[in-house]
This record gives structure tokens, sequence and C-alpha cells, in this order.
């Protein structure tokens, strides 16, 4: 079984967001990036899958902020191959950019299962597993927590509100955003990506980036306006601490 | 193209979801303002269509593989009524269907789609989308240029009353479209959280712990405050994708909706996913170290004292 994980990189969400002069996108200068935390899970649901049937796994991501150092990553936990798409701009890519250049070099590989996750804080336009099913012709699936393969066939789990969940059997060749892996994240011990990186190896591949995009003008991109803001307590903790009892009690709790 | 708006009705589990009755009552105002109907879609379980007497009309469709939820039927079901109605609008909820079936809609129907969204307003005959986005970071205010567009609605964002409201609508049986009898997915099981247990939604008050805890270790004396409070535990989604507390303390839009009289939170930076869980609550305390976490838009109280400072502060002074 060969699995392909598409990976993306996303800005920090710790640090403080900026709007650019062009308020249209965000300020990308000195933000720090990091790989999507829901592509991630769908690498370890692969690395879990790769653990039972020894299947293949290539990682593939488009030449984006410290893309390597996530991709590095993807081969120190595991991951046979990786391939950075290049050529793709500095800028926001819409993931209906993204998943028409993936789907141009997808067209060249043969693979039975995508994995990625299930969504990305910038997915504006729609989420990518759904889009590039689409695109792609085959049968998709999104807010999954477990694969499990079956010969031609897998069986994922889907999730829904208030804890339903339902077991979908879907064939192969099929497209999965996996909300949550059947486990946390593997570490990669830096040692070990020092060493995947010092190999080298990520193969580079110019992106198709011919694309319709998403059709969408984002017209303002602002700071939510606060409706409202909590009233702040300050003080040491014990100060905080008396406070806080003292509302909980308000509430007739805790007497 | 029509002035229609075109609400898919949520039915997984069998019953309507309440943001089905708040995407009705915003498509009713949508529809009034562009001269159009609202037609709700309801796949699989007819008998619910007498509930959605928001709609002007409400299209059935039955077919064995709609019978339950089934990803790849429902997007053959669902392009199939809007290709035969083509409405200006079509609108989901971001939820496991919307976000199944939203992205495939747009490229099988040719739509722009705008997902996360929170606000709908109609400026001369262009549709404005305001949603939130990098986590509730940022707001993008969109503009839906085309003659057709498609949009996942956070829940809570619009009022259910209107949705709810009654009324008579032209119910239309709708034949399943020919491509639905050899799907690729089959729906083989359906499960509900099981009775029973820890039930985080009738207590009078909960200790609420998120990501800020850093550490499955950590997580002792939060538990620690909850059992002198004598409250149970609950958390949002990270704490529970690390396997660090099971699945029936989880609050949000994939776990469970709370509303306690207080909702004490300790590292919870309030994104949507949570929110959607426990706004509602009468008294929400939030503590974060980040001062300008989204938390602190929806919380009535807050701090930025350390959690490892002011939880054994807390613990002291309730054992007394």
């Amino acid at each position: 079984m060969h699995i392909i994980v598409p990976m993306k990189q996303i800005p920090d969400l710790v640090e403080e967001l900026e709007v650019d002069s062009e308020g249209t996108d965000i300020d990308r200068e000195y933000l720090k990036f990091v790989s999507n935390e829901y592509d991630e899970q769908a690498l370890e649901e692969a690395l879990l899958i790769k653990e039972s049937t020894g299947a293949e796994i290539t990682v593939v991501g488009l030449d984006e902020e410290d893309i390597d150092q996530t991709l590095y990553t993807a081969i120190a936990k595991g991951a046979d191959k990786a391939v950075k798409l290049t050529g793709t701009g500095d800028g926001w890519v819409d993931t209906h950019t993204r998943a028409d250049i993936l789907a141009s070099w997808l067209s060249g590989q043969s693979f039975d299962l995508i994995l990625t996750g299930v969504q990305a804080v910038d997915d504006l336009d729609g989420q990518l597993a759904t889009l590039l099913g689409a695109r792609l012709g085959i049968p998709h699936a999104a807010v999954v927590v477990e694969v499990q393969p079956k010969d031609d066939k897998v069986t994922v789990r889907q999730e829904f509100s208030a804890g339903m969940a339902i077991e979908q059997e879907i064939s192969l060749p099929a497209i999965v955003g996996i909300q949550a892996a059947r486990q946390a994240p593997r570490y990669a011990p830096i040692t070990r990506i020092r060493q995947a990186m010092q190999s080298g190896g990520l193969e580079e591949v110019a992106a198709n980036t011919e694309s319709a995009g998403s059709g969408l003008s984002i017209r303002r991109l602002y700071l939510p306006e606060k409706a409202g803001h909590a009233e702040m307590i300050d003080g040491s903790p014990e100060d905080v601490a008396d406070k806080i009892l003292e509302l909980i009690r308000s509430k007739g709790l805790l007497k | 193209m029509s002035n229609d708006i075109l609400v898919l009705a949520e039915n997984p589990g069998g019953e309507l979801a309440d943001t089905t009755f708040e995407l009705l009552g915003k498509a009713k105002e949508l529809a009034s303002s562009l001269g159009g109907q609202v037609i709700a879609a309801l796949f699989g379980t007819p008998e619910l269509a007498q509930n959605l007497g928001a709609a002007d009309v409400v299209i059935t469709m039955e077919h064995p593989s709609l019978a339950h939820y089934n990803p790849e039927a429902y997007e053959k079901a669902l392009t199939k009524v809007v290709q035969e109605r083509q409405p200006r609008l079509v609108l989901l909820a971001t939820t496991t269907l919307g976000l199944d079936l939203a992205a495939a809609l747009s490229v099988t129907w040719d739509a722009p789609l705008v997902s996360y969204v929170v606000g709908l307003d109609i400026e001369g005959s262009t549709i404005v989308a305001t949603a939130q986005i990098y986590g509730g970071k940022l707001m993008a205010e969109t503009a839906i240029e085309a003659d057709k567009g498609i949009c996942t609605v956070i829940a809570g964002s619009f009022s259910a009353d209107l949705g709810k409201s009654t009324g008579s609508p032209n119910i239309e049986q709708m034949d399943p479209p020919s491509e639905l009898d050899n799907e690729k997915i089959s729906c083989v099981n359906l499960s509900r959280p099981e009775a029973g247990g820890i039930d985080i939604t009738t207590a009078d008050m909960l200790v609420s712990v998120g990501r800020g805890i850093q550490s499955e270790d950590n997580l002792e004396i939060v538990q620690e405050l909850a059992d002198a409070m004598g409250v149970p535990l609950s958390s949002s989604r990270p704490i529970i994708d690390q396997g660090w507390l099971p699945k029936p303390h989880q609050v949000g839009k994939s776990g469970l909706k709370v509303k306690p009289k207080v909702y004490l939170m300790f590292g919870i930076s309030g994104a949507p996913e949570h929110l959607e869980g426990m706004r509602d609550a009468e008294l929400i305390i939030a503590c974060n170290t980040d001062e300008s976490a989204p938390i602190f838009d929806v919380a009535h109280y807050g701090t930025t004292v350390d959690l490892f400072d002011l939880v054994p502060a807390l613990v002291d002074k309730v054992q007394g």
C-alpha cells in the first residue's frame, strides 16, 4: 500500500497576526510558520498503518516557509520519501489552487490512500481532503479519527457532534481528512531530524500552478471587533484566587 | 439562476441538528431581501419534513444509500438538487457534513465556497460572507461576486428562533440520481456515546483544562482542584486527542455542549471548536497567560496569572 500525506505550513498562532498594507492578507514577513497540526495527525495515522501493514509513505508539501523542517521531521518519524513542489510563490495559496497543484502532481503517481489534515486555520475556501477528492474523482471522508485497512478497502471512523460516530467502508483509492490519529503524534528526536536533513533526499519537483483559483475575493481582513471583553482580574495568585472563589460563590456554589 | 437560498437539513443521528434551524432562519432573512424562496434539502428521513416549516419548499429524496449518512451518496444527492434548482446560495453548517460536502459541491457545481462563516449580508446583488479564520484571530470579509455560492456556517452564528417558525412548505419528492447505485463508500456502523460514567452536561460547574496544561502529568493539579470543588473535570479537544482524558470529558463542537452555572477554565485559548460547546455557560472565568487569547472576548472574567500559580492557590483556599 502506498500512502501519500500532503502537509502544509501555517502561521504559528502563538504569535500576533498582523494584516498587511493591502488589508487582504496577513503580514508574513516576521511570522514563524509551523506544520499544520492536523497534517501531523494524518502523518501519525499513516505511520500506524505502516507499522501494521508495511505500507510505504510519501509526504508532499508546497515550497512554503520551513516546509523542509516539516518534511525532514516526517522522514525522521518514518516516512519513506518526501517531495517538495516548488515555484508556488510566497503568499497565501488558497485550497482550490493547492488542490489543483497536488492533483497535477498526483496524476503522475500511483497511490492507494491519501491522508491529510481535516482542515487548516487558513483554508477559507474549503478543506483540502474534500476538494482534492472531488477534483480527483475518488471517494473522500472528513473528520476521521481512525483508519483501518483491509484488502482493497479502508474502514474509517467519522466523528459527528455529541459523540456520535459512523464507520464507513471505502474502496481504494481514497482520500481521508484526519481529525485525530489513534494515538498522539510521535516525537522525532532532534538528532534523527538532523540526520535526515544531512542525508538530504528531499525530491524537488516544479509545481504545475495552473489553477482557476477559489473564485473568492477577500475584501478585508481584520481583527475581530470585540463584542465584549472579560473583566480582567489582576493581582497575586492568592488575590485572584479569592476573587474567583467569590464569583463562584455568588452563583450559590461551593458554599 | 434563481434568488433562492438552499439549506441542507442535517440529520445524521435521525433527528434535525440545531444548526439546521439556525441556517433556515438566516436563509429566510436573505431570501426575503433577495426575493427568493427558502429550499430545504432533506435526504433519507422524509418524516422530518414537517419540522422544516421555516422553508418554502422541502425537497426530499429517498434511497437505500441515503438511509444513513454516506458522504458519497449525499454528495451526489446534493449535487443533483443544486443542479436542478440552481439556488443563489447553498448553506451548510461547519460540521462533519459541511466538511465532507461543501468543498466537493464547490467542484461538482463549480461555485465559490466560503468556510467558517459567522456573518452573511447582502449589498446590492452581492452576497458578503464574513468568516472567522486563523483560529478566530482574524475575520475575513469576502464577496461572492459569482451568481452562485456556497457557505459553511459556524454553529451559533445565527439565531435558531426564526428557523423554527412553523409553516406549511411544499414538499417535493425528487428522484435520486441514477449514479446512486454503486457507491464506493458504505456506512457499516453508527455508534453513540455509551451511557453511564461521567456526565459533564448536567453539572452546575465544571473545571475545564486545555493545551496550556502542557503535559499529562500536569493534569493532576487541575484534577485536584476539580476534586476539591466537587465538580467534574472537562477539557478542550487537544487534551482528548493526546489521550490524556477520555472522550466523555470533551467540551466543544465534536464533543459535548455544556451550559453550567460556572465554567472555570485553564489554559484554553478559545478556538471556535471549543466556544461552540460552552459559550452559553452563565459565568465563564478564564485563566490564560496570553492576554490576546480569543477566550477573553467570550469569558465574563479573566486573568493572565499563570495557571501553575493560580490552581494551587485555589486548591489551598477551597480546602481551607
